[in-house]
Order: C-alpha cells, then structure tokens, then sequence
C-alpha cells in the first residue's frame, strides 16, 4: 500500500486529474449565478441561483407511485433569518467564498419581496435514464426598493444593496458568474451606464422575449485582478421613462365573496392577453375542509360562455383529517378572462381548534396555475447543460412555448367563532349571584338583635320638649 | 496457534487445563486467552497444586469477565460524584442504537482538495467492527465532507521545529465552535458519535498535538468522552512541490481508520484487560473485538439498563404517591407491568448466567421505562392539584 502510493502519485501527476478514471469517486459539481435586472421603477431585482450535483448509484426503480405523492402548503408563514440560516447551511463555501459571501440577512430582508426556494430532482445522465444524478438548485430572489433601500437615487451598486463586495470565486465552483439585464437598455449607452464595462454579453429568448445580458465571470482571473473586488455599478443617466411594464400572457387573481358567517363563494379570474393563441391551464386547488365546498355550483365561464374543462380531479375533504383537492385543465381562449366559481358554505369548528386570534381569519392556500405560455419569439433548442442557471430551472425541449407556474394571492375567510368571553361572564354573574343571595341569607340567619335602653336626653332634649308642649306636639 | 472447538454460549468461559511440560504454550508462559471465550492453563505437579492452579483459573476469569470496576464505570451516573475519578466515565451510556458520523474538515479549500475513500474504508475497517457489536444496538454509519470549518482555537508557532502546535489546554475548547456545523445531532433518534479527521490550512501547517510534556502525540488525535474524536491529518510538505495551488491529497484511510478504530473501543469503554502475569493474550481477530470483550459490554449494559429502569420506576412510583387524583389510561398502566416484568426476568437470567436473553429483557425495561413520564404527563391528562381541589366550575 505504501508503495503503490508514489506510483499512484507519478501517474496522477503526468496523466492530470482527467487521466484518473474508473477509481475516482463521483464528485459534486457546483455552479453559481447571479442575475441583477433593473426594473423601469428604478427598482432592482437579485436572483441568485446555486445548483450542486452529484451522481449516485440509486437506480430509479419504474415510474413514482402517485400513491407516495404529498402536495402541502402553509399560507401565511413568514420568512426570516431562521429560514435563511439553514439554506446557507447547504451551500459547501457557505458566505465565506464566491456569490454565497452576499447573502447577509439585515439586507436581504430589508426588501420589498423576498422568496427562497429549494429544488431536488433527478437528472437523467444518458438517453435511455440508465442512470441518474440528483441535483439540488437553490434559488433566493430579492426586490430591492428605490426609495427605502436605494434611498430615492437611483444608483445601484453591490455595495449598495448587499453591503458586500465580491472577491474571490468558491474553489469548489465549476461556474460563478453574475448577470446583468441590458436588453432595453443595450442599444444606447444614455440611459443605463454599467460599471465596470462587460467584455462578453449573452443573448437568449428567456420567457419567451429576447434579453441580453452582460457577463461577469468571477472565475475569470482578469476580472478579479484589476481591482481585488468586482462591485458591480448600474447609474440611471436619464431617469427612466415611467412606462408600463409588458402585460404577462398568463395573470390570475382569487377573491372570497358573499357576506355573512353561514356562505360564500370563491371565484378566480385567469387572464388569457395573448391576442390570438389559446392555451391550457392546469390549475390546482387545495381548500382546508372548513369551507365545505358544493361541487355542484362549480361554474366555469369564458366570454360568456359555459367553458367544461377537458380534465377534473376532484377528492372531497374528510373532516380533521384531508383538506379538498380540485385539479382541472381549462383551455383559455384567447385575449379572455376565465372565471372559476364555486360556493362553500362555512363550518363551526370546536372551541379548542380556533387559533389565538379567531377574528383575524383562516388562511386559505393560493392556488397553482402551471401553464405552457406560447412565445412571442421561438427559441433555438439549446444544450441544457450549456445554458446559463436560470433559463433550466423548468426546459422545455419545444422552443415555441415556456413553461410558467403561478400562485395566486392566500385568502383570508372568516369563520363563525363562538363567544369565548362566556367563561368568564358566567364565572363572574354566578359568583355574585351566589355571593348575594347566599351572602344575605346568611346574614339573616346568624344576625343576632340586642336591645337597647334609650337614653335620657341632655339639654337639648329638655328644650325641645319645651318648645314641643308649647306647640301642642307630643314630646320626644 | 491454539483452535477453537466449538462456538460458546454467550456469557460462558471455557478453561482447558494442560500437562505441565506441554509444548503448546511457549516454555515460561503459564496461562493463554484466547479471541474467543476460551482460555489454557497450564497445569502443575506440587503439593499445593489445586490452590495454585485454583489461583491461577481465577486471574484469567478475572481478566476476561465482569470485574468490580468495569461494574462501577456502568454504574457511574448513579453514584455520586466525589467517589470515582473521571476515568470512570468515559463510555458512552447504554442505548438502542448509535449512530456513528465521519466527517472531513478541510478549512483551506483553495490550498487542499483533499479525496477520500470513506466508503471503501468504512466497509472494510469499520463495518466488520460494527458487526461484532451488533449485539450491543442497532448500528448506522454516515460521512460528510465539510469546507471552510475552522477550529475555534489559534495555533502557536514553535520555532525549534517550525511547525504548528495545539495545546493540551487548548483541546476542550476546539469542539464547540466545529460541532454547530456538524449538524447531525438534532435529527437522529440515537445519540451521535463524531469522528473529524482535519486537514489544517496552507497557513498553519503541519500542525501536531502536545500533550501535557510538550511532546508530539504519536497518532495526533485527541478524543472526547460521549462525543468523539479528532485527528489531524498533515499534508506531507513534499506535494507542495508541485505549486500549483490546490494541490490534491489522498487521505491515507489505513492510517486513519487504526486511530478512529482505537477511539471507538475507548468511547465504548472496552478498555484494555488487566492481564494476569506470565500470560500470554491473543491479539483480536480481524474484526478488532474479542468476543470476550463483548460479552463483558453487555453484562455491564445490562446492569446500567436495570439500574435506569429501577430508578425510574422508583421516582415515578413515589410521584404517584404524592399526587392523588390522577387519570391512567389502560395501555398506560400495562406499560407499567411490562416495565416491571422486565426488569424482574432480567434479574433472574443475570443470576442464572443467561447473558444474551438478560440484555434482552433490560432493554425492553429501558424502553417501557422511559415512555412513561412522557406518557403520564400526555395533554389528555387531567388532573386536580391538591390546592385547588375544589376549584370547578359550578354550572
């Protein structure tokens, strides 16, 4: 063993580290990216995207057993630094190398929007899925504002949203790059300067309109070098035209109405504002069992007219134990509003089941849209493995369409709640009553009367006697 | 070598008794033992032979069975403190299972990438070892390999052999700030145990233990009672040679698994027997355990888990006595005679010899026995305090 150790050695250093085949064990691969895209508010968006991969040996036995599928939701729960924390934890050069050093906490949730996810799935090493890696992405978006966080100017810089610089790449990341969204802003230098200037730009049809970004390589020794930190600058020249953002093709909203305690209906409205092209929409709904929904008064109208959607799945609530599922495929026609309607009527829960505050309401679970959203540019087929992070999150392999999941806005219903003061009141009326009645009763059973002998007045007695026989009343 | 006839019963020893000239023992040894519950004493032809053989059989049983202190370190968390020395408490306390964690420090990725092979090493080294202890738990092994994780503490610098040096003061305080990283103890059912093999940064390298003499530590590990161990793992100088950073390391796992392997016996509390005079002891087979040595792990076990079982049930009995209106619920109460059925068989195949079903039996006592506060004390429960005894509501 000793001995095969500098041969092992000799050959790994004429050969490299590729010449090492068979016996070297699966290694992760990471790659990092960053995509900073200002928005005609003056706002700016962060995304930051990590994926580690790595093979296994684990075969994958057949096709998933719907059976062992869980679909969970917690509507209102708030993201903070104790969900960051164990995120970070996930990354191998957790905040000390590459991207990861700009994820502080005090800046990242001093933000307008903030989302963090974590995506596991199996990756199909080959053609026929022989074998499969596991991939892991983790994903964290911020919005930062221009008026509190950019304190009304409208230069952004690293520094000025993250209160980091970058400095080094993570040694064990295969990629590190960080993107910068010049598509409206390429064609003059006038109204969007970035500093320091790109040397390469990337052109693609992401969500199906063409963008250029510019690319800064942390892995690239260039880069670094000149300056030993890499701060990223974007300087508005002309402040920038306050138009209207683009109308997505897909929108959806989600609203309760009614009034009352005893009923309700729950309506939501998808947006088709693509002018000629319709497409599906798999819309999934979960709603807690205390809104018991009438499947009968499900109600779907396009234009006007009744729309009966090609697919439904629906698996009705069990009482404390399995929420309903409503799973159905709409075709919206083109430049339409869908409505989905269905009426629930509200249940009275058991004292001990309400929340603290009852009369804050009961959260009820977004729905999901997913969709297949034609594009208005048709992209290339491209090699995934090439792409940049953020535009494989979800391929597909048509490059007429993209893939898009939507959530719509939680509700919050109100249920009958009981009065929970009645404890107390009745505690307190019985109390009384009993410390009254029993209170007087008992006076009168042990009072005991003494007589007492009158007086014999003093003077003032004896001259109001006087005056008394001299009016002819009788005396005291 | 001397061969095994038979496999013995669990809890058992077997003496042979040979001629006095017989050439099966080298000529000035006069008693073996042997890996596997069996021993050789050598016979004599003199007057008071029956007491000097009789002394002799008695060293060897004391050697390879259960002893007063190997009873007093399993009995230490219930004796009071002032009695015993530290020394004593060094094994980990008995449980259903353990779960043991490799984990590979490397604070200096740009410098080092370091490769090893845990899996091949686990299979080989440590996986025989757990086998022969699967009678003791339920065993599971996981490894991972962490960056950036730095010791809490400096290293000096010792000029005479220009290298780096930890303190033995310092070794207490390296664990805390590692340990949050580890992060395995907050999802496993059984107590951990951490192995970290850590390779020391460009900066601080080599970087070698002292002990209290100011001397290297030969293996340049250092373990921590009920917790684990280190080893720091130096990267020959002559790799940097080639210069171009990171160079690659090859963890030597033969080298690291004997340290590991060494501290795992020592974290279980199979310590080195106290070997009789002139005797000749076997090393362990292959899987580095005796099965003696086994057998004494289990009777020591065995004891602490009916020590356990009976104080708890001792301390709850005396609870119930004190609170008077108190609900149990039926599988509540069976929980209860199960436990002391447990405890009682567990008693009786102690004394009779049956080692095997006894450990059995206290685990079971175990396992009844710490369900119950949690079940009594369970949110259904109602109860009254005597204070408030006549505090209801009067609808």
């Amino acid at each position: 063993m000793a001995a095969a150790m500098p041969l092992a050695l000799l050959v790994l250093l004429l050969l490299g580290p590729r010449g090492w085949c068979l016996a070297e064990p699966p290694r992760d691969s990471l790659r990092e990216e960053l995509v900073i895209t200002p928005l005609p508010s003056g706002d700016v968006a962060a995304t930051f995207q990590f994926r580690t991969r790595w093979d296994s040996e684990l075969q994958r036995e057949g096709d998933t057993d719907h059976y062992f599928l869980r679909y969970a939701v917690l509507p209102r729960e708030v993201v903070c630094t104790e969900n960051l924390t164990p995120w970070k934890k996930l990354l191998p050069c957790s905040s000390k190398a590459g991207l990861s050093v700009l994820l502080k906490a005090d800046r990242l949730f001093h933000t307008s929007y903030h989302s963090q996810a974590v995506h596991i799935r199996p990756v199909c090493r080959n053609a026929r899925c022989t074998s499969i890696s596991w991939e892991l992405r983790q994903t964290l978006s911020v919005v930062f504002d221009a008026f509190i966080t950019g304190q009304g100017k409208k230069d952004w810089s690293l520094f000025r949203m993250f209160s980091r610089t970058l400095t080094e790449p993570c040694p064990l990341a295969s990629e590190s790059r960080v993107y910068v969204d010049i598509t409206t802003y390429n064609q003059d230098n006038e109204t969007l300067e970035v500093n320091p200037p790109p040397t390469t730009t990337y052109q693609d049809i992401i969500l199906g309109t063409r963008k250029t970004y510019a690319i800064y390589d942390l892995l690239d020794t260039a880069m670094i070098n000149k300056s030993r930190n890499l701060n990223i600058q974007l300087k508005w020249k002309r402040p920038p035209e306050n138009e209207a953002p683009p109308v997505p093709f897909l929108h959806a909203q989600r609203y309760v109405s009614g009034y009352g305690l005893q009923k309700g209906e729950l309506s939501t409205l998808l947006y088709n504002t693509h002018p000629y092209r319709a497409f599906p929409v798999l819309l999934l709904d979960t709603v807690p069992w205390y809104l018991r929904l009438y499947v009968h008064t499900l109600t779907i109208t396009s234009k006007g007219k009744e729309n009966k959607p090609s697919y439904i799945h629906y698996q009705p609530a069990q009482d404390r134990l399995q929420p309903h599922l409503l799973e159905m495929l709409i075709q919206l026609p083109a430049n339409s509003v869908t409505k989905v309607s269905i009426q629930f009527e509200r249940a009275l829960l058991k004292w001990t089941e309400y929340t603290p505050d009852p009369n804050h309401g009961f959260y009820v679970s977004p729905s999901v849209l997913s969709a297949l959203v034609p594009s208005v540019v048709a992209a290339k087929p491209v090699d995934w493995e090439e792409s940049p992070l953020f535009n494989s999150l979800f391929p597909v392999s048509d490059g007429s369409n993209y893939f898009v999941r939507l959530y719509t806005e939680p509700l919050l219903v109100n249920l009958p709640t009981p009065d929970f003061s009645m404890p107390y009141n009745v505690i307190c009326l019985t109390c009384t009553v009993v410390a009254v009645c029993y209170g007087s009763f008992y006076n009168l059973l042990t009072r005991t009367f003494h007589i007492e002998e009158p007086r014999t007045g003093g003077l003032a007695k004896r001259l109001a006697n006087l005056i008394r026989r001299a009016r002819g009343v009788p005396p005291l | 070598m001397l061969d095994e006839p038979q496999e013995q019963a669990e809890g058992s020893l077997t003496v042979y008794m040979i001629s006095e000239h017989s050439s099966l023992l080298p000529q000035d040894m006069m008693s073996y033992i042997g890996p596997k519950r069996t021993a050789v004493v050598r016979g004599i032809m003199h007057r008071e032979a029956f007491n000097i053989i009789g002394r002799r059989i008695v060293q060897v049983a004391q050697a390879m069975s259960l002893t007063e202190d190997v009873l007093a370190a399993a009995l230490a968390d219930h004796l009071p403190e002032d009695k015993w020395s530290a020394e004593k408490r060094r094994p980990l306390k008995s449980s259903l299972g353990y779960e043991i964690t490799f984990s590979l420090l490397n604070p200096d990725p740009k410098s080092h990438d370091v490769h090893w092979d845990i899996e091949g090493a686990v299979r080989r080294y440590v996986q025989p070892f757990l086998n022969a202890l699967s009678a003791a738990g339920n065993f599971s092994v996981d490894s991972q390999i962490l960056y950036y994780a730095m010791l809490g503490v400096n290293p000096r610098f010792d000029s005479a052999s220009s290298s780096y040096y930890l303190d033995m003061h310092n070794l207490p305080h390296v664990i805390n700030p590692v340990e949050s990283r580890l992060g395995s103890s907050a999802a496993s059912l059984y107590p951990v145990l951490n192995f970290l093999l850590y390779v020391p940064e460009l900066a601080h390298s080599p970087l070698y233990i002292q002990d209290k003499d100011g001397a290297p530590v030969a293996t340049n590990a250092f373990h921590s009672p009920r917790w684990g161990g280190i080893m720091v793992y130096n990267v020959d100088s002559k790799t940097y040679n080639a210069s171009v950073l990171p160079v690659r390391v090859e963890v030597d796992m033969v080298r690291v698994m004997e340290v590991f392997l060494a501290q795992l016996r020592l974290l279980f509390g199979i310590a080195q027997p106290q070997v009789p005079p002139k005797c000749l002891l076997s090393g362990p087979k292959s899987e580095g355990l005796m099965t003696w040595e086994l057998d004494r792990l289990l009777w020591a076990r065995s004891v602490e888990n009916l020590a356990t079982a009976t104080t708890t049930l001792t301390s709850l009995a005396q609870l119930l006595g004190k609170i008077s209106n108190i609900v149990i619920k039926d599988d509540v109460a069976s929980e209860v005679y199960r436990a002391v059925a447990a405890v009682q068989k567990s008693a009786e195949e102690l004394a009779s010899g049956h080692l095997a079903s006894a450990f059995v039996a206290s685990q079971e006592a175990v396992t009844s026995s710490e369900l119950l506060p949690v079940s009594l004390c369970g949110m259904d429960c109602l109860f009254f305090c005597p204070i408030s005894q006549h505090s209801t509501l009067m609808h």
